[in-house]
C-alpha cells in the first residue's frame, strides 16, 4: 500500500482506489505515471519564515521543494511548542491531506510529534534536531540534523585570519550541547590559525531575545572583540550591530550577508533541502521512511556563506584547504589531547571522535581559549 | 484605574420587575449594540486590509469561518486553543472586579506549572493518578494565587502600582522558572531542551470524554460559571464590586476592602496557576520553556474584550481560539502571514473597546433621542 492514496483529495479517493486496483494490470510506465499523483507535505516553523535565521533556513528548503513536480507544500509559521502544534499537525493531515510533515523546531518532538505519530500511523513525520531511537520512537517518526560545527570550524579559521585584536565574540542562547559544540568548533578553528586567539561567550538564556542580543553584541565590542558570531534563532540583530559598530561578523543558520555588506566574513548555513529531498523521495516511491538522517558538509547538510569582501587570500586559501579535506572525508575536529577551559582533559591524547559519534551530541564543556562558563 | 472599575462594575441597579417592554428592549439593544457595531467595523476594516494586500476578502472570511467553526475538527481545534485562555482570561477578570488591573498572569501560570510538575513527580510514586492530578491542580492554584496575592498585598499595604508590579513579578517568575528547570529540577536526560523529569504516561491527564480537548476547557468553564455566580449573585460578590467601584464608600460601610482586593488578586493568580498545572498534566508532561507560550498575556486581551465578565471570558476565549485555528488554515491555504490574524484580532479589540467607550458616554442613547 503506497502513501499516495492517503494524500489524494477526498473526492478523488474513490477514483484512486479503483485505479489502484486496475493499475496492477497496467504496464510499468503507466503505473509510474499514476504514482506521480501530487503528494502534500506540511512544514511547521516556530518563528517567522523571514527571520534571517533558523526558520528561514528551513523555509528555504521548503521553497526549493515547491519546485519539485507532483508535490504540494503547505506551511505554517509562528506555531508555539504547545497543544497548538498538535492541532496544526492534525489540521495539515485532515484539511490538507498531508502525507509527510516537517516539524522543524526542537521542542515539537516530545511530546507533540511523537503523540501525533502514534495517532496517525500512516502519516510520516520528520523532526529537526532530535534523536530518533530504534525501539523507543514510532517507525513513522524520524529526525534529521546536520554537523554544522564543520562550518563553524571554517568560519573560525576565517575569523582567526581577519581579527586584529585576537578577540572573538560568540553570543549564544542556551548552554546546550548543540550550542557548545558550535562555540568550541569556532574557537578551535580560530586557534588553529593563532593559538593566542580567545573567544568571549555570552549566553542570553533565550532563543530569541533581540534586546539582550544587542546588549551582548555591544558589550563584546566594547571589550575589544572585532569578529562576532552567534547561535540564536535570528542572527539579524547581532550581525546588524556588528556592522553598525564597524566590526566583522560571521553568520549562522542562513546567510546574513545582505545585512552587513562590509563586515560579513562568511557564515555557517544549513542546507535542509538534502534531508527534505530524501524524505520526499522515500514518500513518493513508497520506500520505508528513513528514520535518522545526519550529515555534514560532505553529505550536503550544511554549507558556507560566500566569502565577504573583507576576507583576505590567506584566509580563503586555508579555509578552502580544510573544506577540501572535509569534503574528502576523514577530517576530525574533536580529537585528543583536548582540554576544556578549566584545564581538565576532555578528550585523551590519541583519541579521535568521529562527527557521527552520538557522544558529541552530549557535549558539556567549553574548550581552552573560550572565555566564559556554562551557567547553572 | 477608575475607568476600568466603571467598566467592570456596571451600576448596581437591576431592572425593575415591571419595566415596560420598550425599556427592557432598550436595555438589551444598549448591551448588544456596541458588540454588533464592533463586529461591523472589524469586518469592514479587515476586509479592506485583506483587499489592499491583494486577496479576495470573501474567500478569506470563508476560510476564517471554516477553519475555526466549519466542522467537527475545526471545533476541536478551536476549543483546544481556547482551553488555556479561559483560565488566563479569568486571571485578569477576577482582580478587575476589585478594580485592579493585573497583567502578569504569565508568571503565575509558569510557576503554577512548575509546582505541579515537581509535586506530580514526587507523588506519582506513591498515589493513584486521580489523587495526583487533584494535588497538582491544588499546588498550581496555591503557587499562582500566592504569586499574584503578593501583588495585591503590595498594592494594598505598600501602594505599589499593581499593573506594573504584576508585570515585573512575571519577569521574575519566568527567570525563576528557567533557573529551576535548567539546574535543580533538570532531568539530566534532557540535553538540548532543559526540562523537568517527565511524568509517567499513566499520570498524563487524558482528554475530556468524547472530545479531543484537554481539561483546561472543562475546568475553565466551571470556574468561569462559579466565579460569575459569586460575583453577581452573592453578598461577597456585591462587596467585591463595591470595593472595586468605590473603595471609599466600601470603607465607609465597613467592608474589608484590603482583604477583598488581595483575595481577588489571589483568586486570579490561582486561575493562572491552574492553567499552568493543566498544561503540565495534559500537554507537556513536564515543565520546560514551552510552558512560556504567552497564554497569560492573551488573557489580558480576552478579559478586556469580555468587559471583565467572568462568564463573558468563555465565549471571547473561544472566539480567539477560533481565530487562531482560522489563522492556521489561512496560512496553509492562501500563504497569508501569521500576522494577518493578529491584525484581525487587533481590529476586533480596538473596535470593541472603542464602541464600548462610546456607549459609556451615552452617545448611542442620545442619538436615538
Amino acid at each position: 500500500m503506497s502513501q499516495h492514496k492517503l494524500i489524494l483529495p477526498r473526492r478523488r479517493l474513490l477514483v484512486g482506489g479503483a485505479l489502484a486496483g486496475a493499475s496492477l494490470a497496467l504496464p510499468g510506465a503507466l503505473r509510474e505515471a499514476l504514482a506521480q499523483a501530487p503528494a502534500t507535505i506540511g512544514v511547521i516553523y516556530v518563528g517567522p519564515r523571514s527571520d534571517f535565521g533558523y526558520n528561514q533556513a528551513q523555509a528555504q528548503a521548503a521553497a526549493a521543494m515547491k519546485k519539485m513536480s507532483g508535490l504540494k507544500v503547505v506551511e505554517e509559521e509562528n506555531v508555539p511548542e504547545t497543544a497548538a502544534v498538535q492541532k496544526t499537525m492534525e489540521a495539515m493531515i485532515n484539511q490538507d491531506k498531508a502525507g509527510l510533515i516537517f516539524a522543524t523546531s526542537f521542542g515539537y518532538f516530545d511530546p507533540h510529534m511523537l503523540k501525533m505519530a502514534e495517532k496517525y500511523p500512516k502519516v510520516r513525520f520528520a523532526h529537526c534536531g532530535g534523536m530518533w531511537t530504534e525501539g523507543k520512537h514510532p517507525k513513522n517518526a524520524s529526525s534529521y540534523f546536520g554537523y554544522i560545527d564543520e562550518c563553524q570550524y571554517m568560519a573560525g579559521i576565517v575569523a582567526g585570519y581577519t581579527s586584529k585584536s585576537k578577540k572573538l565574540g560568540f553570543i549564544a542562547a542556551k548552554p546546550i550541547p548543540q550550542v557548545l559544540r558550535n562555540i568550541n568548533a569556532f574557537t578551535m578553528g580560530a586557534r588553529s590559525v593563532d593559538p593566542n586567539i580567545t573567544t568571549r561567550v555570552i549566553f542570553t538564556g533565550e532563543w530569541s531575545m533581540p534586546v539582550k542580543e544587542a546588549e551582548a553584541a555591544n558589550s563584546l565590542i566594547d571589550q575589544g572583540v572585532d569578529v562576532l558570531t552567534c547561535h540564536v534563532d535570528s542572527p539579524k540583530v547581532v550581525v546588524e550591530t556588528a556592522e553598525k559598530r564597524g566590526v566583522f561578523s560571521s553568520g549562522y543558520h542562513a546567510s546574513q550577508a545582505a545585512l552587513a555588506p562590509k563586515g560579513y566574513l562568511t557564515g555557517a548555513e544549513w542546507d535542509w533541502s538534502t534531508p527534505y529531498t530524501a524524505q520526499i523521495k522515500a514518500l513518493q516511491s513508497g520506500a520505508p521512511q528513513p528514520n535518522l538522517l545526519r550529515g555534514g558538509l560532505k553529505e550536503g547538510y550544511v554549507k558556507m556563506s560566500a566569502y565577504g569582501p573583507a576576507v583576505g587570500d590567506p584566509a580563503r586559501k586555508k579555509a578552502d584547504e580544510v573544506k577540501a579535506a572535509m569534503l574528502k572525508g576523514g577530517f576530525v575536529i574533536f580529537k585528543g589531547a583536548l582540554k576544556d577551559n578549566k584545564g581538565n582533559t576532555v578528550i585523551a591524547a590519541g583519541t579521535t571522535i568521529d562527527q557521527f559519534d552520538p557522544a558529541l551530541e552530549k557535549m558539556n564543556y567549553l574548550v581552552e581559549g573560550v572565555l566564559g562558563s556554562i551557567p547553572g | 484605574m477608575n475607568t476600568v472599575a466603571a467598566a467592570t462594575a456596571p451600576v448596581v441597579s437591576p431592572d425593575p420587575p415591571a419595566a415596560p417592554l420598550g425599556d427592557r428592549l432598550r436595555v438589551l439593544v444598549d448591551a448588544l449594540l456596541p458588540a454588533v457595531a464592533a463586529l461591523v467595523f472589524t469586518v469592514l476594516l479587515f476586509s479592506a486590509a485583506v483587499a489592499l494586500a491583494g486577496f479576495n476578502a470573501l474567500e478569506v472570511w470563508g476560510l476564517i469561518v471554516m477553519g475555526g467553526f466549519g466542522d467537527a475538527f475545526a471545533w476541536q481545534n478551536t476549543l483546544q486553543r481556547a482551553a488555556p485562555l479561559i483560565l488566563t482570561g479569568l486571571a485578569v477578570a477576577l482582580p478587575a472586579q476589585a478594580g485592579r488591573v493585573i497583567i502578569g498572569a504569565e508568571g503565575a501560570l509558569v510557576l503554577g506549572g512548575l509546582a505541579a510538575a515537581a509535586l506530580g513527580l514526587v507523588l506519582s510514586a506513591h498515589a493513584p493518578p486521580l489523587a495526583v492530578w487533584l494535588l497538582m491542580a491544588l499546588a498550581g492554584m496555591l503557587v499562582g494565587g500566592a504569586w499574584i496575592g503578593i501583588v495585591g498585598w503590595l498594592r494594598e499595604k505598600r501602594e505599589v502600582n499593581e499593573t506594573i508590579a504584576s508585570l515585573l513579578m512575571s519577569f521574575i517568575a519566568i527567570a525563576l522558572f528557567n533557573q529551576m528547570v535548567e539546574t535543580v529540577l533538570r532531568d539530566p536526560a534532557s540535553l538540548n531542551k532543559p526540562s523537568t523529569k517527565p511524568l509517567a504516561d499513566d499520570y498524563l491527564l487524558p482528554a475530556m470524554p468524547g472530545l479531543d480537548v484537554h481539561w483546561g476547557l472543562g475546568l475553565g468553564i466551571v470556574v468561569a460559571l462559579i466565579t460569575w455566580a459569586v460575583v453577581k449573585l452573592t453578598p461577597l460578590g456585591l462587596a467585591l464590586r463595591v470595593a472595586g467601584g468605590n473603595p471609599r464608600t466600601a470603607l465607609g460601610v465597613g467592608l474589608p476592602v484590603t482583604w477583598l482586593t488581595i483575595g481577588a488578586c489571589a483568586a486570579g493568580g490561582a486561575c493562572a496557576g491552574l492553567a499552568g498545572a493543566v498544561e503540565v498534566a495534559a500537554v507537556h508532561g513536564a515543565a520546560n520553556a514551552s510552558l512560556i507560550a504567552g497564554y497569560g498575556y492573551s488573557g489580558i486581551l480576552i478579559a478586556f474584550a469580555a468587559r471583565f465578565s467572568p462568564a463573558g471570558v468563555v465565549p471571547v476565549a473561544i472566539l480567539v481560539g477560533g481565530i487562531a485555528a482560522s489563522g492556521s488554515l489561512l496560512q496553509r491555504r492562501l500563504g497569508l502571514p501569521d500576522a494577518s490574524v493578529t491584525v484581525l484580532l487587533g481590529f476586533a479589540f480596538v473596535a470593541l473597546i472603542g464602541c464600548e467607550t462610546l456607549r459609556n458616554r451615552n452617545l448611542w442613547s442620545k442619538r436615538r433621542g
